[in-house]
């Protein structure tokens, strides 16, 4: 019994980078209509990003949350104004199409790249008090993993407030909800894709972070961290960020049990199967609008 | 003041208009009339700049509009509310009007817009806490019109403003309208109540298969017999 409450918890802490890695996905999608499948590769690029910063400056790992995320926010607004501001100039439907072609040779550009630079060889971020547990009973709690559990929340809910209260951010929900009337009371929609662009790439930096630190990056996380942010999305709907951590939460520990209950190798699959159910009962997700 | 010459508009291969010349002066009311389909929308969608024109120009005091992106038409005070409402249905009274005063030149105005549109609407300031989605299609019409009025606009373009709205709450909107242009705002008004329309209305412009049919003082239109027949219904024709 203790082995399966083990493997809850460990599911649950890595349910909320499910859900901080899915939320740049469905604000881009939400807003732009844009389905950027090279999201797990930046999640990947801000795993090693991460790794630089720690190497270079000798900071906490944490700490370099606050070097990732502004240079993120502007290799988003470069990747928005080079690649993707090209495809929100065609009609929604157009969009998505060329979007996943964008999106695949993007992913496989960066895949590449990151092997030329880094090798394709795991690596994580080793701090001093990586190894240290915290007991709860007779449930080990990994520090590292705790702590990344409640940035990941603190960013969500960080943004829930930015998009409930900032101007700007209230101008992304207009855009998302109906860009044409967005463009009637004078927003100018296509500074609004890419702030949203920029903030969804900040958002993977953040998880890619987190990841090299209670985890590990190598070049070829990409596709299974854009999958697992693709079914969060679908479980979770669009529009709510809480939703979103929530849904997270849920695919880790649907995991976790699957893998408990029917072996490992049977981790992946629940995720498959929630995707299809959630699409067959209830298309636009738990929490979506 | 407006002024349209020859404009040409088309979605895809599908032309809707043809040669539209029109003008609606400062401060003016002016209705379009013409039947379903007949390009009525698509005339207030390209002055507001969702759709460019083929062909033809769109002038405002002077400055061509022809090719100016939507979201900078608002800011030089021609406001749309368009046919449907299109309101951002998820957020509240407060946060849609607050939306309309999002362009720099509205946000200086941002008090006196809300003390204006709360003083024409009292019961939106009550309201102002609940969400777009939850209010009559009458009290989300005030907020359409509400927000199209926080862009400090000088001229009003409204489709359709009374359609699928219960008859009290037509009467309001149509009285804030006259309010709204006595302040000086020219209204250009597309709507399918020609009675309504025209006793609002100086003067009208009938547009039928994409081109100007016809025009004339609001009053001599409302007692043209072509008018009355093809826009007025049997009813109007038998009283009259």
């Amino acid at each position: 019994m203790s082995v399966l409450a083990q493997q809850l918890v460990l599911g649950l802490l890595i349910g909320g980078l499910y859900g901080l890695a899915a939320a740049g996905l469905s604000l881009v999608f939400g807003v732009m209509k844009v389905l950027d499948v090279a999201h797990g590769e930046l999640i990947m690029l801000g795993g090693y990003g991460a790794f630089w910063v720690v190497a270079l400056l000798g900071i906490d790992p944490f700490a370099a949350l606050g070097v990732v995320i502004p240079l993120a926010l502007l290799g988003g607004g470069l990747l928005y104004s080079g690649l993707f501001s090209f495809v929100v100039r065609a009609d929604e439907e157009t969009r998505v199409k060329n979007s996943l072609l964008i999106g695949f040779g993007l992913a496989l550009a960066l895949h590449a790249l990151a092997v030329q630079l880094w090798t394709a060889d795991e690596r994580s971020i080793v701090t001093p008090y990586g190894g240290a547990v915290i007991m709860v009973g007779d449930l080990a709690i990994p520090l590292v993993r705790l702590l990344s559990l409640l940035l990941a929340f603190l960013l969500l809910g960080g943004l829930h407030l930015l998009l409930a209260r900032w101007r700007w951010g209230k101008a992304i929900r207009a855009t998302a909800e109906d860009w044409q009337a967005a463009l009637l009371t004078g927003i100018d929609v296509r500074r609004a894709y890419l702030l949203a662009f920029a903030i969804g790439t900040a958002l993977a930096g953040a998880a890619g972070t987190l990841v090299s630190v209670g985890y590990s990056v190598s070049p070829s996380i990409g596709l299974e961290w854009t999958l697992k942010a693709l079914i969060v999305v679908v479980l979770a709907g669009l529009g709510s960020m809480i939703g979103t951590f929530v849904g997270g939460l849920v695919l880790g520990v649907a995991e976790a049990a699957s893998a408990a209950v029917f072996g490992g190798p049977y981790r992946e699959v629940v995720g498959l199967v929630i995707f299809v159910v959630v699409l067959v009962v209830r298309p636009r997700g738990l929490f979506g609008k | 003041m407006l002024e349209l010459r020859d404009v040409d508009a088309a979605y895809g291969d599908i032309r809707v208009l043809s040669g539209v010349t029109l003008a609606v002066g400062a401060g003016e009311i002016v209705a379009l009339l013409g039947p379903n389909g007949s390009g009525k929308s698509t005339l207030l969608t390209s002055i507001a700049g969702l759709l460019h024109p083929r062909g033809g120009t769109i002038r405002w005091d002077g400055e061509d509009l022809t090719r100016v992106p939507a979201h900078l038409v608002v800011e030089r005070g021609l406001a749309l509310v368009p046919e449907g409402r299109r309101l951002f249905g998820g957020m509240t009274v407060e946060d849609n009007l607050e939306l309309g005063a999002f362009a720099p030149r509205a946000r200086r105005h941002r008090a006196e817009g809300f003390a204006r549109v709360y003083a024409l609407f009292p019961d939106l300031r009550e309201r102002r806490r609940q969400l777009v989605a939850s209010l009559s299609g009458g009290q989300q019409q005030m907020v359409a019109v509400g927000r199209a009025l926080m862009t400090n606009p000088r001229l009003l373009m409204l489709d359709e403003p009374s359609l699928g709205i219960a008859p009290r709450l037509v009467v309001s909107i149509f009285a804030a309208l006259a309010e709204i242009n006595r302040a000086g705002v020219g209204v250009f008004l597309v709507e399918q109540n020609v009675q309504a329309a025209l006793t609002l209305a100086h003067r009208a412009y009938v547009l039928e298969s994409g081109r100007i049919a016809g025009q004339g003082s609001a009053a001599d239109l409302l007692h043209d017999p072509h008018v009355r027949r093809a826009y007025l219904g049997p009813l109007a024709v038998r009283h009259s």
